[in-house]
């Protein structure tokens, strides 16, 4: 399984390079780049961990690789993702977000059927890593 | 223009008769919009014999407060003020003698904003495209374009999520969207409807939807069908780690159908739902209203819209619609995709996308936007582009379209000759490498096919898209055009 997230994972995992291109192209639209991480992919937690603040006065994407760098030394196991920030007005938004680093193993979600009435079904997409404690999920 | 004057005398004016509307005050070459009025422009084509400036005046006086007479009630109140005044009126490029079209005028017409309900397209729609169109003294008539007044806007709710806010809820930022339509239209099994749903989902489209005319009809009840497509919506949503919608056609026959339907997909966990244009402007406004408080997104599918809006010489332009349709609060609609098999000519389509999408736009003859438009923060409308598209035009979808819309393949995902799984990695695939190229800097217009290719050596679907759908194109000129060409000016 591959949690397929953010704007790349369709594609091969991103090289440095084309990770470095695809910040240059955020700063180059204003846009401040932060790096988050989590080891509970699910769909709808918002709220990954921040690797530090936003980089609002970065203008060298080398800046971003670098931090990218150090949060895979210490989370080697982790979903990490680059988020990019437009605070434009009519924006305020996320405008770019990709998966940057990922575990080994993905062993993905599982899907829990609660029966209700009338051949009503209620759903529930489960985590089979986030059954363990945060911090041993993975690896 | 401006020699025609009002009859000025109230006694020579209210004498009982039958005088001309330019006369009656219907035509003031002097009238400068206020902003709050609300602007309308009308292309009008006269019936021999009828003066352009009678004509535009008589287009504002059938679309507010005159009759075919004077009546001296009007005395009885402000009329001078409720009166709508047609202030401008320019011959149309490319008609009249010498072309072979006959002679049509551009009317801009003026109207107080006290002549309009607060919050409501129903009324504003039932004096600018109310009884003026079946007007004998014009032989066509099309409204063209809009100024909306941002007092008028902001009685409006506008977009019940908006771009912004569907994209922070998907977790999807940075690329367009994909979707899908379920084919055969009719016809599917609701357990059948929904095996598409999954497939087309977990291969990795965003979106999947209901097509316009699926309600519940013999083969699929609405209620099996919603049942189907939430199982599939949410074992996709396990199977890829991703957000994932269908959206569930709430249309009905009665409102209260239609809430029924719409409260039964929202309970199911739907995050998004359709009507159809042909459900008219109240009922619209009243979904919007109803997705706003339920926190779904509500797409508009926008079904019946070319029997008026793709003849030049009489309806009206989609781009009016484009902007009913911000108003009225729908967070997605249908708007051309320029490349696939219905009507868009690129020109036009880029006005309509501007509509839909940017905080304000300014006047720009070419795109078809005769005014510059403030939309005082209404949420944005993301742009569906659907119908005949395939993998092989992403570079030219993404130029011509941006990133801010959602890319729909029906037949293009479904028809893959490796199955819908299939068909939907290449579509996600192809869409992922055009951005990932553009991100990077290069010409997508002109590598495009050669980053297609490239992508394809490592990914089997793309490939077989590619060989199965490289040469489908549908270049048929389009009805709906520009009036006005850019022209070379000399350089000083």
């Amino acid at each position: 399984m591959r949690i397929t997230q953010g704007q790349f994972s369709f594609l091969p995992d991103l090289s440095d390079k084309q990770i470095m291109l695809q910040v240059a192209y955020a700063l180059a639209k204003g846009w401040a780049v932060n790096v988050e991480y989590t080891d509970d992919p699910h769909p709808r937690n918002t709220y990954w961990e921040m690797w530090g603040m936003p980089m609002f006065d970065l203008m060298d994407p080398a800046g971003v690789l670098m931090e990218i760098a150090a949060c895979r030394k210490k989370y080697p196991e982790h979903y990490i993702r680059v988020t990019a920030f437009d605070s434009s007005q009519g924006w305020e938004t996320p405008r770019m977000s990709f998966i940057v680093n990922r575990p080994a193993v993905e062993p993905g979600f599982g899907l829990v059927r609660a029966e209700g009435d009338g051949r009503r079904m209620n759903y529930t997409v489960r985590s089979y890593a986030a059954d363990r404690p945060e911090g041993s999920r993975y690896g | 223009m401006g020699a025609i004057g009002s009859v000025r005398e109230a006694k020579d004016r209210y004498k009982s008769g039958v005088i001309p509307y330019a006369k009656m005050g219907y035509w003031d070459g002097d009238y400068q919009p206020k902003d709050t009025d609300v602007v309308a422009l009308f292309r009008i084509t006269p019936q021999p014999g009828v003066e352009a400036v009678e004509a535009a005046a008589a287009v504002a006086g059938e679309s507010s407060t005159a009759t075919w007479t004077v009546v001296w009630t009007d005395r009885l109140t402000a009329c001078e003020v409720y009166r709508a005044k047609a202030y401008r009126v320019d011959p149309v490029p490319n008609t009249g003698a010498g072309t072979a079209t006959e002679a049509q005028y551009f009317a801009y017409i003026a109207y107080d904003l006290d002549l309009f309900e607060p919050g409501s397209i129903a009324n504003l729609t039932a004096s600018i495209i109310g009884n003026v169109f079946g007007f004998k003294a014009v032989k066509a008539l099309r409204l063209e374009d809009m100024r909306i007044p941002v007092a008028y806007l902001k009685t409006f709710q506008g977009p019940a999520t908006g771009i912004v806010v569907e994209r922070e809820r998907l977790d999807k930022f940075g690329r367009p969207l994909l979707g899908a339509t379920t084919k055969p239209k009719l016809g599917l099994s609701g357990r059948n409807y929904g095996r598409v749903v999954y497939e087309a989902l977990k291969g990795g489209l965003d979106f999947v939807k209901d097509d316009e005319n699926i309600n519940s009809q013999p083969f699929m009840h609405w209620r099996d069908r919603y049942l189907y497509c939430m199982e599939a919506v949410n074992k996709a949503s396990a199977a890829t780690g991703e957000v994932k919608g269908h959206y569930l056609n709430v249309t009905a026959a009665t409102m209260e159908d239609m809430y029924e339907r719409a409260e039964f997909a929202k309970s199911l966990g739907a995050i998004i739902v359709m009507i159809d244009l042909v459900v008219g402007y109240t009922a619209i406004q009243s979904m919007a209203k109803w997705a706003r408080r339920n926190d779904v997104i509500l797409h508009l599918h926008r079904a019946g819209n070319s029997t008026y809006s793709r003849q030049k010489n009489h309806g009206m332009s989609f781009r009016v619609i484009c902007k009913w349709m911000r108003m009225a609060g729908v967070d997605h609609i249908h708007a051309g995709t320029v490349v696939g098999k219905l009507e868009g000519d690129p020109d036009m389509i880029k006005g309509y996308y501007d509509t839909l999408r940017e905080s304000r736009t300014a006047a720009n003859l070419e795109h078809g936007l005769f005014f510059d438009q403030e939309w005082a923060s209404l949420n944005r409308v993301m742009p569906v582009a659907s119908g005949g598209i395939h993998a092989g035009q992403m570079h030219q979808l993404i130029h011509y379209l941006g990133e801010d819309v959602v890319l729909q393949f029906g037949g293009g995902t479904i028809g893959h000759p490796m199955g819908i799984q299939a068909g939907a990695t290449a579509n996600r695939v192809a869409l992922e490498v055009m951005i990932q190229a553009r991100n990077e800097g290069r010409d997508i217009w002109n590598e495009g096919p050669q980053i297609l290719h490239d992508a394809a050596r490592w990914c089997k679907p793309l490939q077989a898209a590619l060989d199965t759908w490289k040469d489908i194109t549908f270049n048929y000129a389009s009805t709906d055009t520009a009036d006005f060409v850019p022209t070379a000016t000399a350089s000083a």
